[in-house]
């Protein structure tokens, strides 16, 4: 399995990443060299393992439904670039506007 | 519709479950709360942070699929789906991909027609909710994350339907079921159940789906069926003047009755699924499912039949006095004082109802107590009042909710069953119409009717109706 540059170009984009054709160029090398040392293990007979989804055994753990004390609005809102007395503020997303 | 064609419907609805905290950390759920009040480093997506799921979210999820005959995975892992807008703030939402909880299940929905249909449920899985932008009207969007984390359970039909009204009945069933179980209070309007549907039409006799458009954000039962509605007609229009369907996202303006495209989100349909190395996976033994099955409460089908056979009713009352688990609830909160099923079920059915339409407001709210219908009912069936008295007091229960017998008492209702009181309002209604006795005496019985009124008129509505027919009956026989 490998990986083209429009794959990278398409990662980058989903990952909100700007990149310059150099780094597009080196990204897909780096990327492209490590899938080549996943594929070894494909040389591998694993039709017998199941997948791992977690490296721990531990199963089930879980908290009661009880509630805790939240962090203040302020507290919550500190971080934020922008903000409102209650709100984050961001950006215009998106216009729901019909047509 | 078009004969030609065949609509295939598919309906993915989030129920919001009824636990007191988020599914991952422990800030309230509640509905309502002032903006960023209910958060948390956790739900807030805080590097370093560590979710911990709520077990009741588990149970609950186990219990919905046990009542839908679905097949409950032993291993189930959370799995995160990546993108990105301002009301996630982890860039992720934690969600269930390749291990859902319960899966291959069903629901039986029953057709005008009487048929029964059963609908495939694909799935279900845990998820958290995410929080609310408000697009305000400048350039900017306002983002409340109280909302996020609440937990949620995805439920993904089969293409199963083929008609708006299907889907509708589809999920007024989901709807029924969720509040029997306890586990979602329904509240579409308030968005505690969530309905997006996918919408594809085919010629009738072909296999293949066509291609499908997805209506999102459905708020309410009415637009669900008059968005599908409307979906299958546009697309049967844009097939047969050569067009062809796009798979993409809509809305529905419930203004307007239209659909509308959703543009801008579609690229972001590459979700990039991982296992959430967070949370463990999760196994569920056939103990613990044992024990859930064990608190599993009596469902709406079964309870229909109860009321069926241990109360006699008719199906028709059965259907509609089980349709909620309120309802439900109350019409056997009346029986603790009457064993009168039938009257209990015309009161509820009836006044009761009637004005729950009226007032669009659940029974819960409803301002008489049950056990006082029950006790209204008794008072009827002991001859203290008559039926037609009871009509006059029942609005006086809605204006404060007391003992019917202490209205009764206080407005001087009680029903006049002394033959002597009876007999001299008989006399005095006979003597005041001579006409309408000399029809009677001619043969004309129907007009007795007349006179029972008169006499009621004159005793306040208090008499015995049939004492009084009986009475007037015997004067006038007399008189020949």
């Amino acid at each position: 399995m490998s990986v083209s540059k429009d794959d990278v170009k398409h990662i980058a984009k989903l990952a909100r990443l700007k990149l310059n054709d150099e780094e597009i160029e080196s990204y897909t090398g780096n990327l492209n060299d490590i899938l080549k040392y996943i594929d070894k293990l494909n040389e591998l007979e694993l039709d017998d393992v199941e997948p791992l989804s977690h490296p721990v055994e531990n199963t089930n753990v879980f908290r009661e439904d009880e509630l805790k004390e939240s962090t203040t609005t302020d507290e919550a809102l500190k971080n934020a670039p922008d903000r409102t007395d209650q709100y984050f503020r961001v950006p215009k997303v998106i216009s729901q506007s019909n047509n | 519709m078009n004969s030609k064609y065949e609509a295939v419907i598919g309906l993915e609805v989030h129920a919001q479950l009824l636990t007191n905290t988020k599914i991952f950390c422990g800030c309230s759920t509640k509905f309502g709360n002032n903006p960023n009040s209910n958060v948390c480093p956790v739900c807030l997506g805080h590097p370093g942070v560590l979710p911990v799921l709520n077990k009741k979210v588990v149970e609950f999820s186990i219990l919905f699929g046990l009542a839908t005959d679905c097949v409950i995975n032993e291993k189930n892992v959370f799995a995160r789906k990546n993108y990105f807008y301002p009301d996630l703030p982890k860039g992720y939402q934690i969600s269930q991909f390749e291990l859902p909880i319960v899966e291959h299940g069903h629901l039986d929905i029953t057709l005008k027609d009487g048929t029964v249909k059963r609908l495939g449920i694909t799935r279900a899985h845990m998820e958290e909710d995410a929080g609310k932008s408000i697009h305000s009207q400048g350039d900017e969007t306002l983002v409340d994350v109280n909302r996020c984390g609440v937990p949620l359970l995805e439920i993904v039909s089969e293409p199963d339907m083929r008609s708006a009204e299907e889907a509708y009945l589809y999920l007024t069933k989901l709807k029924q079921i969720v509040q029997y179980l306890g586990i979602c209070d329904g509240n579409m309007e308030e968005g505690s159940l969530r309905c997006d549907a996918n919408v594809s039409i085919r010629p009738v006799g072909q296999e293949k789906l066509g291609t499908r458009a997805e209506i999102k954000n459905l708020n309410s039962f009415n637009n669900v069926a008059k968005s599908i509605e409307f979906e299958i007609e546009r697309q049967i229009e844009l097939v047969e003047d050569g067009g062809e369907v796009v798979q993409e996202t809509l809305l529905w303006n419930a203004d307007k009755n239209e659909t509308y495209s959703m543009r801008g989100k579609e690229d972001s349909h590459d979700y990039r699924y991982f296992p959430d190395p967070d949370l463990i996976p999760i196994h569920i033994s056939e103990e613990w499912k044992n024990e859930i099955a064990e608190t599993m409460p009596e469902l709406p089908k079964a309870r229909f039949e109860r009321f069926v056979n241990d109360f006699k009713l008719p199906e028709y009352d059965a259907g509609v006095l089980t349709a909620t688990k309120n309802l439900a609830d109350y019409y056997e909160e009346v029986l603790k004082e009457t064993d009168d099923y039938k009257s209990a079920s015309n009161w509820v059915m009836g006044d009761v109802s009637k004005i729950l339409n009226e007032e669009k407001i659940d029974v819960s709210k409803f301002p008489i107590s049950p056990v006082n219908i029950g006790k209204l009912i008794a008072l009827i069936n002991n001859n203290t009042i008559s039926s037609k008295i009871a009509k006059d007091v029942f609005p006086e229960m809605m204006k404060e909710d007391k003992d019917p017998a202490v209205i009764v008492k206080e407005k001087n209702l009680v029903q006049i069953t002394d033959t002597s009181a009876i007999d001299d309002a008989v006399t005095k209604v006979v003597d005041a119409n001579p006409g309408q006795v000399a029809q009677f005496l001619e043969g004309k019985e129907k007009v007795i009717g007349f006179l029972v009124g008169q006499v009621m008129k004159e005793t306040k509505g208090k008499a015995n109706p049939q004492m009084v027919n009986d009475a007037l009956k015997n004067k006038m026989n007399e008189m020949k």
